[in-house]
């Protein structure tokens, strides 16, 4: 007995000391690494140095991890490889709007070379949210697009979003060719994503659900365009708040204790125009080669704050008027963390003052035109100057200009009176003086709404415009939706009206939503399109390039990829009073009819006494008989 | 509320108002554009043209053109599929400059605020009615009555609710609120339920119809002053006219009413800045719905504000009326029936007397025929009159029409083989054609159908043609639609405590019948071409059966 005891204390003492030792080693490994970025610090020079200034990093942090791997286990030395192989950058996009609101736009993006698919079980996650990664895994997704949006882009007052995406939630999801069942794993999915966002994504079914055939192709590399693994789902009707911002921040390495994140706070992210909050999961290149893919996890967060609501007199902004607070320091995990602000309209300050001043510049190709940015680099002690804290002031001096003309947008509306009929426009706008560009229009329609496709026109300048594809998938009751892809070219400087008559379905009384006299949502159109570009696309993406003007992957130079959404509309369906009077004629009658209709069936139906049923041998008897010409017995 | 709390927008507001008083009506496109735009809205404008099929001697149109403005406030984080509109009519002549200050006031001071969740559209309409109703055909992109306008370049969604704001002078004492619409509609019963509570809670006085509200409802006098309320909502409704720029809005199925400001009890006074606390408190409770209103009454009649008629109550004293005529088809059905046993007996006998349906077919043609001619002909003849007749376009118009109608008592009365039977038979026809027609009346617009079951349900019920021929003929004649419609300009004139002589109501009964039309043309108001289609033909056949040789 003694001496098992005494075997469990040495076994004890044992463990004790093996974790006191892995401690100490990693606070050393800690240390080290400490000093080894403030070392880096100071040889962090000026932007255009950047891309010379990388592999420079990345070979100290080799360094770093030779040390360790002579230090430690054979098993840290696969944590630091990892952790080689993980990559973290923030940044944050400011852009002064022509109408005098501020656009902010957030994105963070962690990049790590792993395989999660091939039976392979990744177990430990750095900076990589391990939620996500085991979704990856569990249901094969290949590329994984979901956005929360509260309010409406206004795209001829805001110009172009960096992430475009609809009021409402959106999913689309890629999964990988091995998946068998992609309905059952789609159903599943939407309901673990329900659960990680704390939305109501668990209503995606199949009444809302579409495989789009053209308008969503992978956005990282793979060249399958099989639109059998591919699923599109958007929620018109979800209202995003403070409870999808929360899980959305805990997937940030950081969390919101420190880097950009500091400035989601939620009661002034909330107190905006717009926002809309994303996560894009796709696989992407490792280098310019393209030898080997790595994982990239992207997360976009959108806000455009309003001049008139925030109550001020003077017009300015400032990171502590956005966000209600200023930033002291970058996230540690992240390799880069940089602030830009859109300065191209106010190269002399004639519009807005910046301040502080930094003499950094950036220039970069987004959405077709050449920008240019002031930097600021968190990563530099420099940049926070003296106060340690970096609070960004812009000051208007112009006053509010105009309705922009983007080279591309569109509206739609519901026309018509009554509730029997109607008709749905689209009407998309192609502002460039002399190119014509080709549009994916993608409508996707609830099937309580039943178009009469037999009436569906596209007229621009007065003339039919004849689509060069369409892709119709009529719609089932209460099975599917209506599915509508056109491929369209846009003549310039011409409105094109899609125009389409539907029929208002009358549903059965179960059907009708707790607010039926609110209306019925119909999703937005979607609208892609190659937009011509006036200064010439790169369309090798690399790593070094600004997240923003990153995302998606260009082709050819001449023009870009935008994506435009249309709003979403209400419309009222023939809704009967569901008030008390309603409720106690539809009982009384049923009463009634269930009442009178057995006593009418009981007092008319005549009565017959039934004859036993034949037995087996008189049956064949009767055949014999029959084929004799015999009267049957 | 916010308006009054803050001195600096009150200030705003006076200065507005201030520069307001120089007339701009006769809308200044260009500075309510930029206006607007200072405020922070998108603007927007949407030119029109209509020509009248004739002119309207009231307000002087023939060849109408405008602009309309508006300004729309997008609600934050909206996604735009919602909106209310905030209306004010700008036509030059008459004066709505209050109105419209007010409107740009409002704006300003909306466009500050964070609550809105949903767009909020403030319109300035030119031409009023005419300028509404292609406002509302562009929004809707529909085209009920050939109207030329140029298509709407913003939109807020589906609109949920309107107001319409005429402030007609300078000193408001009370507002009134309007809220019969085209054809009859009325917007739900709670639109004007939170008109009154708001008024109750800012200590606005507020009226119907004109009239203040009396606290003493059991007295003669106090019941005496809410029945002659309730007759006046009655005679606005039967006309099936919009009584302000909110009555084309009910089409669309958008709950909407008209809030005048009227200067008629000198004691109290109001300013500008509480009819902006009142509409910044509907406008807030409208943002607020989430559904349409759709929980309280669309039929019912007010006989004040804080009380109303249900369609339960009214709708029996209608079916006691459409009864009489059941029961009168139901007596001749069985006379029908049981006559020839009595006269003749044997098969051969009934085939011969029994004069069948067809029968009647004649006198239901020809009648309808006039009816017809009573419908198509005025405004299709217009310049031959005015050719041949030293009259106007529209008194050309108005007298083709009394000329038709009177023309249709002359017409040749039918002679048959069934001199017994044959007038049963067609007054059987058209007794329940006239139960249908009331009925269905009485359903879409009871005001109407009430008032043309008050007339014509005695004179079907009495009419043979066995009756004294000269004193029913005058009967028959004095409860025909024209003449009802006479009674009831002369009526309302009383009721609303302007009488008229003859002679003025002569030419006003002749203004009545023109704008009927017009309204008709403009705005696609069913009572003529019911009165001229439907009802007249119906009177004429008990005109054929009082005849009836």
């Amino acid at each position: 007995m003694a001496a098992h005891r005494c075997r469990y204390l040495a076994c004890l003492l044992l463990l004790f000391l093996s974790v006191i030792l892995v401690t100490m080693s990693q606070e050393t490994t800690l240390g080290h690494e400490q000093h080894a970025t403030a070392v880096d610090d100071p040889q962090t020079g000026a932007e255009t140095k950047q891309t010379a200034e990388k592999p420079t990093v990345e070979e100290k942090r080799w360094e770093e991890t030779k040390v360790k791997a002579t230090t430690q286990a054979s098993d840290t030395a696969v944590l630091s490889k990892t952790q080689v192989n993980e990559d973290f950058q923030e940044e944050l996009v400011i852009r002064p709007l022509h109408s005098g609101d501020i656009y902010a736009s957030f994105q963070f993006r962690t990049v790590w070379e792993t395989d999660f698919m091939k039976g392979n079980k990744v177990s430990h996650y750095r900076l990589f949210p391990k939620s996500l990664g085991q979704v990856i895994s569990k249901f094969s997704v290949r590329e994984l697009h979901i956005s929360f949006t509260q309010g409406y882009w206004r795209t001829m007052q805001w110009g172009q979003p960096f992430i475009p995406s609809p009021p409402g939630a959106e999913l689309w999801v890629w999964f990988q060719d091995s998946v068998t069942d992609v309905d059952a794993t789609w159903k599943e999915l939407t309901n673990v994503l329900s659960g990680i966002f704390c939305a109501s994504l668990n209503f995606i079914d199949s009444t809302n659900t579409l495989q789009p055939s053209a308008s969503f192709k992978p956005l990282g590399i793979g060249n399958e365009t099989d639109h059998r693994f591919l699923r599109y789902a958007t929620l018109p009707r979800e209202i995003v708040c403070t409870e999808n911002l929360t899980p959305w921040k805990k997937l940030l390495p950081c969390g919101s204790k420190a880097g950009l994140a500091v400035l989601l706070k939620s009661e002034k992210l909330f107190h905006s125009s717009f926002h809309s909050q994303s996560v894009h999961i796709r696989p992407v290149c490792q280098d310019r080669q393209c030898k080997s893919s790595s994982w990239e996890l992207r997360q976009a967060l959108n806000v455009v704050f309003d001049l008139h609501t925030s109550g001020q007199s003077k017009r300015e902004w400032s990171l502590f008027k956005m966000f209600s607070r200023t930033l002291t320091e970058a996230c540690p995990l992240a390799s880069s963390s940089k602030i830009y602000i859109d300065v191209t309209d106010n190269p002399q300050e004639e519009q807005f003052e910046l301040s502080p001043a930094t003499p950094l510049l950036s220039q970069a190709v987004v959405l077709g035109d050449r920008r240019t940015f002031s930097v600021y680099d968190l990563t530099q002690q420099v940049t926070f100057g003296t106060v340690r804290s970096l609070n960004l002031m812009i000051r208007w001096k112009s006053s509010e200009g105009d309705m922009l003309r983007p080279l591309l947008h569109a509206e739609r509306y519901v026309t018509g009176y009554g509730l029997q009929t109607g008709e749905i426009h689209t009407l998309m706008y192609n502002n460039h003086p002399f190119r014509s560009f080709p549009v994916l229009l993608l409508d996707s329609v609830p099937w309580y709404l039943r178009l009469y496709i037999h009436t569906l026109k596209v007229i621009s300048k007065g003339k039919d415009n004849n689509p060069s594809y369409i892709h119709y998938q009529p719609s089932k009751d209460r099975e599917r939706p209506h599915l509508l892809e056109m491929l369209l070219q846009l003549p310039p400087h011409s409105v094109t009206e899609v125009t389409v008559q539907f029929e208002r379905a009358l549903l059965k009384w179960t059907e009708y939503t707790p607010d039926p006299n609110h209306g019925f949502y119909v999703g937005s159109s979607v609208i892609s399109s190659l937009v011509p570009s006036t200064v010439a696309m790169e369309t090798n993406i690399t790593m070094e390039q600004p997240l923003f003007s990153s995302f998606f992957p260009c082709k050819e130079e001449s023009s870009y990829f935008a994506r435009v959404y249309t709003e979403p509309l209400l419309v009222n369906l023939p809704t009967p009073d569901f008030s008390m009077p309603y409720n106690v004629i539809c009982l009384t009658c049923t009463v009634v009819a269930v009442g009178y209709g057995s006593l009418y069936n009981l007092l008319t139906r005549s009565f017959q006494v039934e004859e036993p049923n034949p037995g087996l041998a008189k049956r064949i008897a009767n055949v014999i008989r029959r084929m004799r010409g015999v009267p049957p017995l | 509320m916010g308006l009054l709390s803050d001195p600096n927008r009150r200030q705003a507001l006076i200065n507005l108002l201030t520069r307001l008083n120089a007339p701009i009506c006769g809308m200044p496109v260009d500075w309510l554009v930029k206006t607007m735009q200072a405020r922070g809205l998108e603007v927007f404008t949407q030119s029109f043209s209509r020509t009248l099929p004739f002119p309207d001697e009231n307000t002087e149109r023939y060849v109408v053109k405008g602009t309309n403005v508006y300004g729309i406030l997008r609600a934050p984080r909206a996604p735009r599929t919602e909106a209310l509109v905030l209306s004010a009519p700008c036509t030059p002549g008459d004066n709505n400059n209050q109105a419209v200050g007010l409107l740009l006031g409002l704006a300003h001071y909306f466009r500050n605020q964070v609550y809105w969740a949903k767009d909020i559209i403030f319109l300035v309409n030119e031409h009023d009615l005419i300028g509404m109703q292609a406002w509302l055909e562009g929004y809707h992109h529909t085209n009920v009555t050939g109207m030329d306008w140029s298509p709407l370049q913003g939109r807020g969604g589906s609109i949920q609710a309107a107001l319409s704001l005429e402030l007609s002078s300078d000193v408001v004492t009370s507002l009134d609120i309007v809220l019969e619409g085209l054809n009859g509609q009325l917007p739900n019963l709670d639109l004007a339920n939170l008109f009154y509570a708001f008024c109750q809670k800012i200590g606005v006085l507020c009226t119907i119809q004109g009239k203040l509200q009396r606290s003493d409802w059991d007295s003669a006098s106090g019941y005496n002053h809410a029945v002659q309320t309730m007759m006046l909502m009655v005679m606005k409704q039967a006309s099936g006219r919009p009584w302000g720029d909110h009555g084309l809005f009910l089409r669309y199925h958008i709950e909407a009413a008209t809030v005048k400001g009227v200067n008629s009890f000198r004691h109290y006074k109001t300013d500008a800045t509480t009819i902006g606390r009142l509409l910044e408190g509907m406008y807030r409770k409208l943002n607020n719905l989430l559904e349409r209103l759709h929980q309280s009454y669309f039929f019912y009649l007010l006989p004040s504000l804080s009380h109303f008629v249900s369609i339960g109550y009214y709708m029996p004293a209608f079916g006691l009326l459409a009864v009489i005529l059941l029961l009168r088809a139901l007596d001749l059905w069985v006379q029908l029936s049981a006559q020839p046993s009595r006269t003749e007996d044997g098969v051969a006998g009934t085939e011969q007397s029994n004069p069948g349906v067809l029968s009647v077919l004649t006198p239901l043609v020809i009648s309808h025929l006039t009816g017809a001619a009573l419908y198509m002909l005025p405004v299709r003849f217009q310049e031959v009159a005015v050719e041949h007749f030293p009259v106007s376009e529209t008194e050309a118009v108005v007298l083709t029409a009394i000329a038709v109608y009177t023309a249709g008592l002359a017409l040749p009365h039918n002679t048959h083989r069934y001199p017994d039977m044959g007038w049963r038979v067609l007054k059987l026809v058209a007794l329940l054609y006239l139960a249908v027609l009331l009925g269905c009346t009485a359903v879409i617009n009871f005001s109407l159908g009430f008032i043309l079951a008050l007339t014509l349900v005695p004179a079907a019920a009495y009419v043979t043609p066995h009756v004294p021929k000269a004193l029913s003929a005058f009967f028959l004649v004095a409860l025909s639609p024209a003449c009802t419609l006479l009674f009831s300009v002369f009526f309302f004139q009383e009721l609303q405590e302007m009488p008229v002589s003859f002679q003025d109501g002569w030419l006003l009964y002749l203004s009545v019948i023109a704008q009927g039309m017009l309204d008709h043309y403009l705005y696609g108001s069913l009572v003529f071409p019911l009165v001229a289609l439907l009802v007249y033909p119906c009177w004429l056949l008990f005109w054929n059966i009082l005849f009836w040789k």
